[in-house]
């Protein structure tokens, strides 16, 4: 089976009046030829799953993910109840919310799947689904967004989310249901007389929709919460739905974008975008916020001291050994984007047309977090951990070392492995072997020891050409 | 035609948790029994207002959301299954609620009148919040008076604290106005948390009370500090502290309910009775009555 990806994605608005009303305004029958438009090009991508984030379905236990294979009921809209009512029968991928699950909890996320007759199916789920997928052709997921969630959160879910699709190889479509300036007029108005709320809003959605024509949708989930201050109603904690969007998209910078239609729906800014994942050429732009793997907030709010078993969120190394700077003889290769040395040695050392590097393993550059959890606390006590996380982690330190000399991952020849654990981590440190180096071809070998300098699990010791 | 009259206020909080432990037959779900100091606080309610007589029951819920003003229901029955969007393992609930519509289009006129921007909700397939049948059931499990179910303007998230207060108290004093016209007895439950931070995380069984607390200690001072206003009749504090209180303790006094109860009883300077307080995925609940029956004429 091939990976999956990503083959399209779109930001819709959530309001019901595209599918009740479009006839009563000109710029609703706009939004509603654009969302007519994108279910065409969703059609005619060969998509096998629709992925919905909808901002109109709020939850406080995490996240929630429709798993009823066929949730059907009538929807009203709580404060546009007069436009009628929109009856739903939907087509979900229950297997797929299941796995997801069961994703987002190996990353340290709370979330459940949610398969209840007459679950009501929130107003922006349904406008995107019954609009995007008429036919119900291509089945989908749907997940809610969490009210307490800030980026790391967010992003944690979209990548769970995202590794699963490629590990399904499913061809998916990842949709934002959303509003961009959230401000409605407060009272009611004439169909006729709808637009943007105020000057200030529409300046913000035009420069929204500027940087998305441009692809830059990892730029757009940066500003997301000057976005919240500037053009949102605070109804909920921040502008959640470009940070997933964007690591669904692998926080890219130069998708190919596409504005189908920008207007007002009851003085809200409302918008239909079309994002390919074809780079546009503007450039992918590097990003300021650390990358996450594994959700570290808080989550032990019941008990004080959060169980060993519940623990497979990144934590810092604590009191480990003292950081260095790294050496710089002849040759050395260093970076600020991998983890500083714990002793006097430089991250690699090119010698000829090959490079050496020193052991690598997953702490995080800046933080020395370890993503995955560390083995043991300050204490030495066990603590739970995840090896397939600390595993992915040191690759990207090598990919990181590898670029700042000019090579990459795909030039690496040899690796040694050292493990900590034989027995408790050589399968889950396998299984990210083979989606990564295993796909390179290096030769390999792995032994196992009785510590390393850090609360770590696994290191590499490489050897790559230029 | 007699003046009609508002004979009991009540602060009458709805998390789902407390129809899932009392198993009530129109819950699909069952518990083992769980949260019982506000199911007990209830059970004292009810029966504290068991020989007072009245016609219909009042109630602003905050689960009823609105940007666009207040709305009211407007047709004489609603019936459907309510599952919580938020707690669907805890919350199915079959309802079957009667209203009333000509004291519900009295208050809307009113409101209307006194530059409040109103709607009436007339579309039969609309499903009524799970606040508003939380506190229906809790109040009242037989559903046998008619209510008027009044939408949470979310004025608070678009302007301000105080500006949420001010068309509170303008809606209430009209809610009391239109009531005392209408000739009816009446109680309005005002359908609302005090602190309202939840834990994010849910125990394994639900109902597990050995992990029932309150979110932080700051979160149980504002708590207890707010009922002590009550207790002590001083509510004019209430409403005076209610921005730092919404703010500081994220309470869910945002959706205007509270402040609306305390608006139609016209800011009451006689004691409440508390009959329970206790918390719920942490976040603070007081059930309280304000016996208007046994101030009248003070």
């Amino acid at each position: 089976m091939s990976d999956g990806e990503i083959v399209e994605s779109f930001v819709v608005p959530v309001h019901p009046h595209t599918v009740l009303a479009p006839q009563q305004n000109e710029g609703w029958s706009k939004l509603r030829a654009a969302y007519d438009h994108a279910a065409e090009i969703i059609s005619n991508s060969g998509a096998d799953l629709l992925i919905i984030y909808s901002t109109t379905w709020p939850s406080i236990i995490g996240h929630q993910m429709i798993s009823d294979p066929n949730p059907e009921w009538v929807m009203v809209d709580h404060d546009f109840h007069d436009l009628g009512s929109i009856n739903y029968s939907f087509n979900i991928d229950a297997e797929f919310a299941a796995l997801w699950n069961a994703e987002n909890h190996s990353r340290g996320l709370q979330s459940r799947c949610v398969n209840y007759r007459g679950f009501p199916i929130d107003v922006g789920s349904v406008v995107a689904l019954t609009l995007l997928n008429p036919d119900n052709k291509i089945p989908a997921v749907i997940v809610s967004s969490n009210v307490y969630a800030d980026r790391s959160e967010t992003t944690v879910l979209a990548k769970a989310c995202r590794d699963l699709v490629k590990k399904t190889g499913r061809k998916a479509v990842a949709i934002t249901a959303m509003s961009l300036s959230n401000r409605m007029f407060t009272e009611h108005i004439e169909a006729k007389d709808d637009r943007i709320h105020s000057l200030k809003d529409d300046e913000w959605n035009r420069k929204i929709l500027e940087f998305l024509t441009e692809g830059r949708l990892e730029d757009v989930g940066q500003l997301s919460r000057t976005i919240q201050q500037q053009i949102r109603v605070q109804k909920v904690v921040n502008f959640k739905p470009m940070w997933w969007l964007s690591a669904m998209n692998e926080n890219r910078n130069d998708l190919t974008g596409e504005v189908l239609a920008y207007e007002a729906i009851h003085g809200a800014g409302c918008a239909v975008v079309h994002l390919n994942p074809t780079p546009s050429g503007v450039g992918n732009k590097e990003y300021d916020e650390d990358e996450v793997e594994v959700f570290a907030g808080e989550r032990g709010v019941l008990d004080n001291i959060v169980s060993s078993e519940e623990t497979t969120t990144l934590s810092t190394a604590g009191s480990g050994p003292e950081l260095w700077n790294p050496t710089n003889a002849e040759g050395s290769v260093n970076t600020d984007a991998a983890p500083k040395p714990v002793g006097a040695y430089p991250h690699a050392r090119r010698v000829g047309d090959l490079l050496y590097l020193s052991g690598v393993g997953p702490r995080q550059p800046g933080t020395n977090a370890i993503p995955g959890g560390p083995i043991h606390d300050g204490d030495r006590k066990p603590l739970n951990y995840d090896i397939k996380a600390q595993t992915q982690a040191v690759i990207d330190n090598i990919s990181r070392i590898l670029e700042e000399a000019g090579s990459s991952i795909e030039n690496v020849l040899d690796v040694t492995s050292f493990l900590i654990d034989m027995d408790r981590d050589f399968k889950g440190y396998n299984e990210v072997w083979a989606d990564t180096l295993g796909k390179v071809g290096p030769t390999r070998t792995t032994l196992a020891i009785r510590a390393l300098p850090t609360p770590i699990a696994v290191e590499m010791k490489v050897i790559a050409k230029i | 035609m007699a003046k009609g009259e508002i004979v009991a206020g009540c602060l009458a909080p709805h998390p789902p948790h407390i129809v899932y432990a009392e198993n009530p037959s129109q819950n699909e779900p069952v518990a083992e029994g769980g949260w019982e100091q506000l199911r007990w606080g209830y059970e004292r309610l009810r029966e504290s207002l068991k020989d007072v007589d009245y016609d219909a029951i009042v109630v602003l819920s905050p689960h009823w959301q609105t940007y666009i003003g207040t709305h009211f229901l407007g047709l004489d029955n609603f019936q459907s299954l309510s599952v919580d969007p938020i707690f669907p393992n805890l919350f199915r609930y079959h309802y079957d609620l009667n209203i009333d519509v000509e004291l519900a289009k009295q208050i809307h006129d009113k409101a209307h009148d006194a530059g409040l921007t109103v709607k009436m909700m007339t579309n039969p397939d609309f499903r009524v919040d799970y606040g508003t049948i939380t506190t229906g059931h809790m109040f009242r499990p037989e559903w046998d008076k008619p209510l008027v179910v009044i939408s949470s303007n979310r004025s608070r998230d678009y302007y301000s604290v105080e500006v949420m207060q001010e068309m509170m108290i303008e809606l209430g004093k009209v809610t009391r106005e239109a009531i005392l016209e209408s000739g009816k007895k009446v109680v309005v439950l005002a359908s609302n948390s005090l602190s309202h931070r939840h834990f994010t995380t849910e125990s394994k069984i639900p109902e597990d009370m050995s992990k029932e607390h309150i979110t932080s200690h700051a979160m149980h001072l504002w708590d207890m500090r707010m009922i002590d206003y009550m207790k002590s009749g001083q509510c004019q504090r209430l409403i005076d502290e209610m921005p730092e209180f919404t703010e500081q303790a994220i309470a869910e006094t945002d959706g205007g309910a509270f402040t609306w109860l305390l608006s139609t009883l016209e800011v009451p300077d006689y004691p409440a009775i508390l009959h329970g307080y206790g918390t719920i995925i942490g976040t603070g609940n007081a059930i309280v009555e304000w016996p208007v029956y046994q101030h009248k004429g003070e």
